[in-house]
């Protein structure tokens, strides 16, 4: 028999989870709207990626002749990875009942497992975009990831746990301090959340035959239904990863199931309205960090994501010298 | 008597509470045991006669070369399983003792089978399993006058392998650890008509010696000076060394055994030797034989010595942190798949000395469940590793008989041809590159939780030492996964390179049998991780005096301290991703269609692409070549802009060979020449150096 909690937890779960599917296309069309307007475009609105999915889905897929079942089902498990991720991370509520089931170092090994199976199935076709799209995205991701543990490593030490929801609790629901150390893993959070996801400066998400493309490299052989779980997926991604900077750094008004058993009425549409304020900003703060950067030679990317890794390692050695 | 009973009661609550059922089939267990009289070292000598016996009898079946592929390796095979179970019984059990009646006057061999011992048993016996199975299908295409000898070999191998692991003292272990770096060595040297395999051979057969001298040497100092009988384990148990005598017994034994596993510098021998013999002695030295070097150092360290300096832990992680950098970036550079997995060895060694080191650092500090941890989490990762690195490297064993190469440069595509061995070897590259829901990301998990939990040891430096440390980790298991994704996609995937000699053809079915096996038990150690914790507690138990439990109820979720501090749940976590990709699939094709249509590749609407404009081996490492550039020894020949038949030519090696070896070498040849001047081939001359030197002796007397 399940207590008023539990069923509220899994609830909650369910409901998160399709929030955040249906809510991510948005975000990216947010970013992409707000790009727009900086370059002085008017931009095709926050709704497009969802007639552009829409449209990839009617369509019929077209696959190179020697594709084989990898390069098939690699777009459903970016689209699982990504879900996955979406549910471990407490985007409107702490004590959901499936966060136990990974904690920050898996979540850094579900983003792992998604960008395997992405390089691998753009290396199935052989053509030399999209090999070259592979090396690119492990070159990136070798320095990003260990910087990206290094951040959840920071907060995890003053938490003292690797449960995201213990994190949130520790830094939320306690009374206010700040943290020094957690200043120069928000700066590398920062650097690896624009590396990861195809960003300005170390990549182009508008870029398309051009020699100095990423993501977009690795995805050329996608079409219609495969395209469109990939592109979603990414939208997954980002939405995760700028709801891992929200939960790390600003996770004031994620509410708490425990205390909503009573009152869930009054918590929960204040989680929602919370999050979406942070998340038009933050979207809005992309796309200005967009404007402002200009894209970087390949062979600088290492050296600024060894940036990002050098900046979490000195949070780390802070946390040691100040406690804090 | 109401005392009496009393006492009795709460005794028995106790036995109630802790977990009745296991204590029921247990004693049920021993009581049939104890009727036959058989203990778990009784099985694992009978185990090791039965691996001689089999050798034998392959050698006398030389001209039958189908009854040792088809009986003798497999059931070479189930004899390993059988040590396997053997081990896994003898984990719950006490240590027990033989002494045989062998060896040289009062001097006799002493056997003993305690929980680390039975761990390194099950590992030994699971992955050898594999290996055996796919060397019944491997083997079949040996020529008929050597496989007889290659099959005495390989199972005197596996047996001398386990008595290393059973030798409870110096002689015993020397004499079994000599028998398994001979019999090894002649396996690399199968194809010995290759000069290059002989050289490699003998650089294995020379540092192995290197090697053991250290270790001798270190049972030399451990035994204390107390006589001939002091030469058995629990003689150096009870020895009490002073800090002085018990550092310098360690750090013999850390070189000794590092020359082994690998460690740096000691390694040079290993990316020539594992690429040299055939796939499935490759398996078993990677897997397995690595692993009786870590055996040997906890051995020595947690059992003989008794952990007592933190700073042999914190030498022992930066010995460990160097060599996996070292491993990964080296696997990263690699043209030739079996020297890439063999860098890749030397990764992970670095890992599991870094584990040990975290203990020791632990353990010396008093803090035994932390201890338990890192203990665990390098435990563990053995473990994983016999799995996946067999898997891997018999997996390049049909890659070979398939293709006729080892160079990654010519390969390309194998998925469509290979489909059975490219599915078996994408979960071996998914272990190794630690993903979940795989094995290696459940040892890593636990190295990483055993990092975070480091801060409260007393000495701040330390303090400092270990984030590095753990970003140092990190750095490593991402580059790994660089390495793997360009291992099996440049094999695997793409369009095929050079020009085929045939049709490359899927593998056997004995070679499937054994692929299966070795991925089977990644998944299963990944799903599984709290059964296998479980079992480990009981040598974490003997080692540092404490296990890890569970925190977490039930078998779903792992949680090493504590529910609230990280939990883990590998099943859900694949049942997640399974069901969402399942349910996806099913809205998709219900909702829309599932048309498909098959083009030509769309490559940005260019045509005239061809296979050799996708990257090679050498063009997938190249940026971790630019990025590390100082650490390689780079030789490249670029043609001018004017060449009418432009060659391409790079390699990059390893500088510790030019800085370190080719010295010694030189050095090394120099006092032998200067030796050699005493040699002339005369005998009057000889008999005048037997002469001065009594006169010089009785001089002294």
């Amino acid at each position: 028999m399940m207590t008023t909690e539990q069923t509220l937890g899994i609830l909650f779960q369910i409901y998160q989870s399709l929030l955040v599917v249906l809510l991510a296309p948005l975000l990216t069309g947010w970013v992409n709207q707000c790009r727009a307007w900086l370059q002085n475009r008017s931009g095709p609105g926050v709704m497009q990626p969802y007639r552009t999915l829409r449209k990839l889905f009617h369509k019929d897929a077209v696959m190179a002749y020697n594709a084989s079942l990898l390069f098939r089902i690699t777009p459903y498990i970016l689209f699982g990875c990504m879900w996955l991720a979406a549910a471990i991370i407490p985007i409107i509520a702490v004590d959901l009942p499936f966060s136990p089931a990974a904690d920050v170092i898996a979540l850094v090994g579900v983003f792992a497992l998604a960008r395997v199976f992405i390089s691998l199935a753009a290396m199935d076709i052989g053509t030399a975009f999209g090999t070259l799209g592979a090396r690119r995205e492990m070159l990136v991701s070798f320095l990003a990831e260990p910087a990206l543990l290094m951040v959840f490593f920071t907060a995890s030490l003053i938490s003292h746990s690797t449960q995201l929801p213990r994190i949130v609790d520790a830094l939320a629901h306690h009374q206010f301090v700040l943290y020094p150390s957690l200043a120069f893993a928000g700066l590398a959070f920062v650097i690896v959340l624009l590396a990861e996801n195809a960003r300005i400066p170390v990549d182009n998400p508008s870029t398309h035959l051009e020699l100095t493309m990423i993501h977009e490299a690795m995805i050329l052989e996608y079409s219609a239904r495969h395209l469109a779980l990939v592109e979603w997926a990414s939208s997954l991604k980002l939405f995760a990863y700028i709801s891992i900077g929200i939960a790390l750094f600003v996770p004031y008004g994620i509410a708490e199931v425990g205390a909503m058993v009573g009152n869930w009425g009054s918590a929960l549409p204040l989680a929602i309205i919370a999050l979406l304020v942070k998340l038009i900003l933050a979207g809005a703060a992309l796309a200005l960090l967009e404007a402002l950067l200009a894209k970087m030679r390949i062979f600088r990317a290492p050296e600024f994501l060894g940036t990002a890794f050098l900046l979490a390692v000195l949070g780390l050695l802070i946390h040691f010298l100040l406690g804090a | 008597m109401r005392r009496g009973e009393r006492a009795g009661q709460v005794s028995l609550s106790r036995v109630a509470l802790a977990t009745p059922v296991r204590l029921i089939s247990k004693s049920v267990k021993k009581i049939r045991m104890d009727i036959v009289g058989v203990l778990p070292l009784d099985v694992a000598g009978a185990v090791i006669v039965l691996w001689l016996a089999l050798g034998l009898l392959g050698l006398a079946l030389q001209r039958s070369p189908h009854l040792i592929t088809n009986v003798i390796f497999p059931v070479g095979a189930i004899v390993s399983l059988a040590l396997a179970a053997t081990g896994l019984w003898a984990l719950g059990e006490a240590a027990s003792y033989a002494v045989l009646p062998m060896g040289l006057p009062d001097l006799p061999l002493h056997l003993r089978l305690d929980p680390l011992s039975a761990f390194f048993l099950i590992l030994l016996g699971g992955a050898s399993f594999g290996v055996s199975l796919f060397s019944a299908g491997y083997f079949k295409s040996m020529q008929d006058n050597t496989l007889g000898l290659l099959c005495l070999e390989y199972h005197l191998f596996l047996a001398s392998m386990a008595l290393v692991l059973l030798a409870d003292d110096a002689y015993m272990f020397m004499v079994a650890w000599e028998t398994m770096a001979l019999s090894s060595y002649f396996l690399v040297t199968t194809d010995h008509h290759v000069p290059d395999i002989r050289k490699a051979g003998f650089l294995y057969l020379l540092i192995a010696h290197v090697g053991a001298i250290g270790i001798l040497l270190s049972f030399g100092v451990m035994q204390g000076g107390h006589g001939i009988g002091a030469y058995t384990f629990a003689a150096m148990r009870d020895a009490h060394l002073s800090a002085f005598w018990s550092s310098v017994a360690f750090l013999l034994a850390l070189f000794g055994f590092g020359a082994k596993a690998g460690l740096l510098p000691l390694h040079v021998w290993l990316p020539e030797a594992h690429p040299a013999a055939p796939s499935p002695v490759s398996a078993l030295m990677s897997g397995i034989m690595l692993k009786t070097a870590i055996y040997g150092i906890l051995r020595v360290t947690f059992d003989l010595l008794g952990a007592q300096q933190w700073w042999w832990g914190v030498l022992a992680l930066a010995l460990g942190l160097i060599t996996a950098i070292f491993g990964v970036m080296f696997a990263a550079v690699q043209g030739d798949m079996k020297r890439l997995l063999a860098y890749s060895s030397i990764e992970n060694i670095g890992l599991l000395l870094v584990g040990i080191g975290l203990t020791i650092i632990f353990h010396v500090y008093g803090k035994d469940a932390l201890a338990a941890l890192s203990l665990t989490a390098t435990l563990y990762h053995s473990l994983n590793h016999a799995f996946f690195k067999s898997l891997l490297f018999i997996g390049t064993g049909s890659i070979l008989h398939a293709t006729g190469e080892r160079n990654m440069g010519h390969m390309g595509g194998l998925i469509r041809h290979m489909p059975w061995v490219a599915v078996l070897m994408l979960v071996g590259v998914l272990s190794i590159s630690g993903l979940p829901p795989f094995n290696g990301f459940v040892s890593e998990w636990l190295l990483l939780q055993a990092f975070l939990l480091s801060p409260g040891l007393p000495n701040s430096y330390i303090n400092m030492l270990i984030p590095v440390a753990a970003a140092v980790i990190a750095l490593a298991a991402a580059l790994a996964a660089y390495v793997m994704v360009k291992f099996y996609g440049i094999i695997f995937l793409g369009q095929p390179r050079g020009e085929a000699r045939e049709q490359p053809h899927d593998a056997g079915i004995w070679e499937r049998i054994g692929l299966s096996w070795l991925a089977l038990g990644c998944v299963v150690l990944g799903l599984a991780p709290v059964f296998v914790v479980r079992q480990l507690d009981l040598v974490t138990q003997v080692l540092v005096g404490r296990g890890l439990g569970n925190a977490a109820a039930g078998w779903l979720f792992l949680a090493p301290v504590d529910i609230e501090r990280a939990s883990y749940s590998p099943v859900y976590f694949l049942l997640a991703v399974l069901g969402v990709m399942l349910v996806t699939a099913v809205v998709v094709h219900y909702f829309y269609h599932g048309r498909l249509r098959r083009g030509p590749a769309w490559d940005c609407g260019f045509p005239a692409q061809t296979s050799r404009m996708q990257d090679t081996a050498e063009g997938f490492g190249q940026p971790i070549r630019r990025i590390f550039e100082p650490f390689f020894r780079i030789e490249s020949e670029l043609p001018s802009p004017f060449d009418t038949h432009p060659r391409y030519h790079g390699r990059s090696d390893d500088r510790l060979w030019f800085a370190l070896y080719l010295p010694i070498k030189r050095i090394t040849e120099k006092l032998s020449s200067w030796a050699s001047l005493l040699q002339h081939g005369r005998i009057h001359l000889y008999l005048t150096y037997t002469f001065v030197t009594l006169i010089v002796l009785l001089a002294f007397v």
